[in-house]
């Protein structure tokens, strides 16, 4: 099967053009603001704890979202992630996929997988309860439970 | 004998085989990330079925898993820095190879604390 490359200068509509010169900006101010705030998430969760990976629980993130400013924050990396990698994956299906119903199947595919997980986890997030722990207040001993 | 141009910014020698890593630990990393929010949403399930998953990453196999996953993302994170730089800085392209080795180094430094950490809550009692 012939594989056709564009000329780069060919004329793209002033739309599509747009579209990925902000997809392109967006990979680079995201990716900028990921750096910082993954090392941030690494060293808080898998780093810094006293026994590290193990001592990631429920208490532990019951713990960390009780304070607002660790739900912001794994709400912000959520969507800036997701969308980075989601619009990462569809540069590499973009790039190989020879066949064009299957270059479009796999772009509706990742931005499908993405808005779903973004909608989950944002849910998840804002949803939380620690209340379903009944040993919750071992952790949290200050937290009021609707009886 | 002439000396060969050093080819383009992404064709042939450091900058091709970084764009090559910098796209395969990118996918590595999007995998990871869907499995990631999938296991973190369990909090919302119950505690037993979120302590039962994460307990699966505790093991030695998927602990020492997390030092790729760690060394996929140090070096995808300071790479993209330094795409950023080629892409933005006036001087990025004439110093890429440069910046290369910065990264290097850097992930060097970051991954010499990380490893023997990791190691010591994997295998630590």
């Amino acid at each position: 099967m012939a594989v056709i490359i564009e000329q780069p200068d060919a004329p793209r509509s002033r739309k599509g053009a747009q579209w990925e010169k902000r997809a392109w900006i967006f990979m680079r101010i995201s990716g900028f603001i990921l750096v910082f705030m993954i090392i941030g998430h690494l060293s808080v969760n898998l780093v810094l704890p006293e026994h590290g990976v193990k001592a990631i629980d429920f208490a532990f993130v019951a713990g960390k979202w009780a304070s607002p400013f660790w739900q912001v924050y794994d709400g912000i990396l959520l969507w800036l992630a997701l969308i980075h990698g989601t619009n990462g994956m569809r540069t590499l299906v973009n790039d190989y996929s020879e066949r064009e119903w299957l270059r479009k199947t796999l772009n509706i595919t990742l931005w499908v997988v993405a808005a779903t997980l973004i909608v989950l986890g944002t849910l998840v997030i804002t949803t939380f309860d620690p209340c379903i722990d009944p040993n919750v207040h071992n952790y949290l001993p200050d937290l009021v439970c609707k009886a | 004998m002439a000396k060969r141009p050093a080819g383009t910014l992404y064709r042939g020698k450091l900058g091709m085989w970084t764009w090559v890593l910098h796209r395969i630990t990118g996918v590595g990393i999007y995998f990871f990330l869907l499995v990631h929010i999938l296991d973190t949403a369990l909090v919302r399930v119950s505690p037993e079925a979120y302590n039962s998953v994460v307990a699966s990453y505790k093991t030695e196999i998927i602990g020492i898993a997390e030092i790729g996953l760690v060394a996929a993302i140090l070096f995808h994170a300071f790479n993209g820095i330094r795409i950023i730089l080629i892409d933005y800085w006036r001087k990025g392209a004439k110093y890429q190879h440069q910046m290369f080795w910065i990264v290097l180094a850097i992930w060097v430094i970051l991954m010499a604390g990380f490893v023997p950490r990791q190691l010591m809550h994997i295998f630590g009692a």
